[in-house]
């Protein structure tokens, strides 16, 4: 396989608004035809980085490039991205033909061809036969998929969500979420996503960067991010975590640094169990037991700390007994361990 | 008192009956009922010799409407309506569309404050404060001697029809404080229509390939429409009614208005007042018509 292109590279971006550091000195690389996902909390920057690429924002300082073109000072009716809007942003005063016709009328497209490719469109987000109706009239489902077809239209070498799936309701954000990802299988454009939902970002993503105080914390493939996070807020923003330092990791391995161990590579044992001679193990109490059906979460407390185990239920419920206030023993892997930077 | 509560609870719509009698009791008997008084009066005629109103069925009043001195009275009106309707739209949409889109909440509280600021002193005053302001000793003609722009006033009051001796005696001088007093009509349902249109929408249209003025005619103007059809019916039918400022500034030619406090007032003649008066009403009629066929309240 040859290199890929980059479709957007930034290179020391950043943007101000006043003293507040929206966005601060970034560098990132997306490569083409890849479903990128921007991850963080509110106010991490992620939509600002967003806005940046776009065009709707200019950067205080730093680079912007699309497929090896610098960007930054071409406004956004100039850049070849096309934006799907947290609000859909749909024109409330023309039907949807001819909102996702837009794009097609700027550019004087005839209106034969740009009536094919409206239906076409409305063809691929299954919406055949919608194109009379106005936004006014369709559900919050259906304005969002018209706002992708909108946005596709113009194929576009990069296409930006901005919380797409933020005011749907969990299962239809599941089923759109499966649906977004065949589309972009298909059609094979670049996609940036911004969300605050670590699961939707793991489902979807071929690569995800974590953005926390106008900083990325780190990218990496959905496999690395779990399995191999770099920062304690990364550790922690994906999945659960325990997090082991100070006395207790100078007790474990040695040192005083920080370590993650994820929920589910912990081992519950009754106090009297044989633990093997190169695992971790500490002696708790079990604190709180909620069973969740796939898995049972427990709460165990070793000397002060809270300890989070989660175990499937099948294999678990049979071996002990999770009385709340009964000893237990946490054995754990050393492998499994991750030394967690800056913490 | 507790059982009629628990009845009107029970039964909504007496409720709703009782809440709407007293509004709909003002708008029938007073409102209603002086419209069709004042069209039936408008097909009434004078008795020349008695100087008395005959009821009887008569198109005499509108027969008179439409001769030339009257009719000139009519399309006065209408052309200074137009125009300052017009020119507060043009004044209206930059300041409206500033405050809804670009203002800090402390800046468009100042500039509402300054838009609505006119209204609180009394609507005579400020007229006569204009005709001091537009005479030829008054503020204008003294600062376009220092600007040195005597020459470009000279030019305007030089002009025919829209000129004067003064601009306080000519029609542009009443065009002006027309357009000052209306034009906070004209500037909230213009700012009250561009709230309601998300950021998000022009940036849709930029980022689709809209570039401003795409953008502007397609999305924002549109969007923006119903609000300026509602200033318009604001500042285009109170200058229609409007008779205090053509009687102070100008060089009192006769406006609606006028000839209406005229007609009924000095001379008595109640069927031609009625007669001028329904002009209005059907000149705005169609105009709504108009502006409806447009599309203006599609997006409402």
């Amino acid at each position: 396989m040859t290199a890929r292109a980059i479709a957007v590279r930034l290179r020391g971006l950043s943007r101000h608004f006043g003293d507040v550091k929206a966005l601060d000195s970034i560098d990132l690389e997306v490569n083409d035809g890849e479903f990128f996902s921007m991850l963080g909390p509110s106010g991490s920057g992620k939509t600002t980085c967003l806005r940046l690429i776009a065009g709707f924002e200019q950067p205080t300082t730093g680079t912007i490039e699309l497929h090896g073109q610098q960007v930054a000072d071409v406004p956004p009716y100039e850049r070849d991205v096309n934006t799907v809007f947290q609000d859909y942003a749909l024109f409330p005063h023309m039907t949807v033909a001819d909102n996702v016709a837009y794009g097609l009328m700027v550019r004087r497209v005839a209106k034969s061809e740009r009536e094919k490719r409206v239906r076409e469109m409305l063809d691929m987000v299954r919406l055949p036969g919608f194109g009379g109706r106005k936004p006014s009239q369709l559900s919050g489902g259906q304005r969002q998929r018209v706002a992708l077809a909108r946005a596709l239209i113009n194929h576009p070498k990069v296409l930006l969500l901005d919380e797409p799936l933020g005011a749907l309701d969990l299962k239809l954000r599941q089923e759109m979420q499966v649906e977004l990802k065949a589309i972009q299988r298909e059609i094979g454009i670049t996609f940036i996503f911004v969300t605050h939902d670590q699961e939707e970002a793991m489902t979807m993503s071929d690569r995800i960067a974590v953005f926390n105080h106008g900083k990325i914390e780190q990218v990496g493939t959905p496999y690395e991010m779990y399995e191999n996070p770099h920062t304690r807020f990364v550790a922690e923003f994906i999945g659960t975590t325990n997090v082991v330092e100070g006395e207790m990791a100078r007790t474990i391995h040695g040192k005083s640094a920080a370590y993650a161990i994820r929920p589910e590579r912990i081992v519950l044992c009754p106090p009297d169990a044989d633990v093997p001679l190169d695992s971790v193990y500490l002696t708790g109490v079990i604190r709180d037991v909620t069973y969740l059906g796939m898995m049972t979460r427990c709460t165990v407390e070793v000397n002060g700390s809270v300890f989070t185990v989660i175990e499937p239920s099948a294999q678990a419920r049979p071996a002990f007994g999770y009385a709340i206030g009964a000893a237990c023993v946490l054995v754990w892997k050393r492998e499994h361990m991750r030394p967690l930077e800056g913490a | 008192m507790r059982r009629a509560v628990n009845f009107l609870y029970a039964h909504p719509n007496a409720a709703l009956l009782l809440l709407l009698l007293l509004p709909m009791a003002w708008l029938v008997i007073f409102y209603l009922g002086s419209l069709s008084a004042m069209v039936v009066q408008s097909f009434y005629s004078l008795d020349d010799f008695s100087g008395r109103v005959i009821p009887e069925f008569s198109v005499f009043s509108y027969q008179e409407l439409f001769s030339p001195a009257n009719f000139d009275v009519v399309l006065r009106t209408l052309s200074m309506a137009a125009a300052v309707t017009l020119a507060s739209a043009v004044i209206a949409f930059p300041l409206a569309y500033f405050m809804a889109r670009y203002a800090s909440a402390r800046i468009k509280g100042l500039l509402f404050l300054g838009v609505m600021l006119p209204l609180w002193s009394s609507y005579l005053v400020r007229v006569y404060a204009w005709k001091l302001i537009l005479a030829n000793e008054g503020m204008i003609s003294w600062g376009a001697e220092q600007l040195g722009l005597t020459g470009v006033l000279n030019w305007i009051l030089s002009l025919p029809v829209i000129g004067g001796p003064s601009l306080s005696f000519s029609y542009f001088g009443m065009f002006i404080v027309f357009v000052y007093i209306w034009l906070p009509y004209m500037v909230l349902p213009i700012n009250a229509a561009l709230e309601r249109v998300p950021k998000s929408l022009t940036e849709a249209s930029a980022d689709l390939g809209g570039r401003p003025r795409y953008t502007f005619r397609k999305v924002v103007l549109p969007l923006a429409f119903p609000g300026i059809v509602a200033g318009s019916i604001f500042t285009f039918s109170l200058t229609l009614g409007d008779y205090i400022i053509p009687s102070i500034i100008g060089d009192s030619a006769r406006f609606i208005g006028s000839a209406v406090l005229l007609y009924q007032g000095t001379a008595g003649n109640l069927p031609l007042a009625a007669a001028f008066t329904v002009v209005p009403i059907v000149i705005m009629g169609a105009y709504l018509l108009l502006a409806r066929r447009l599309g203006a309240f599609d997006a409402l």
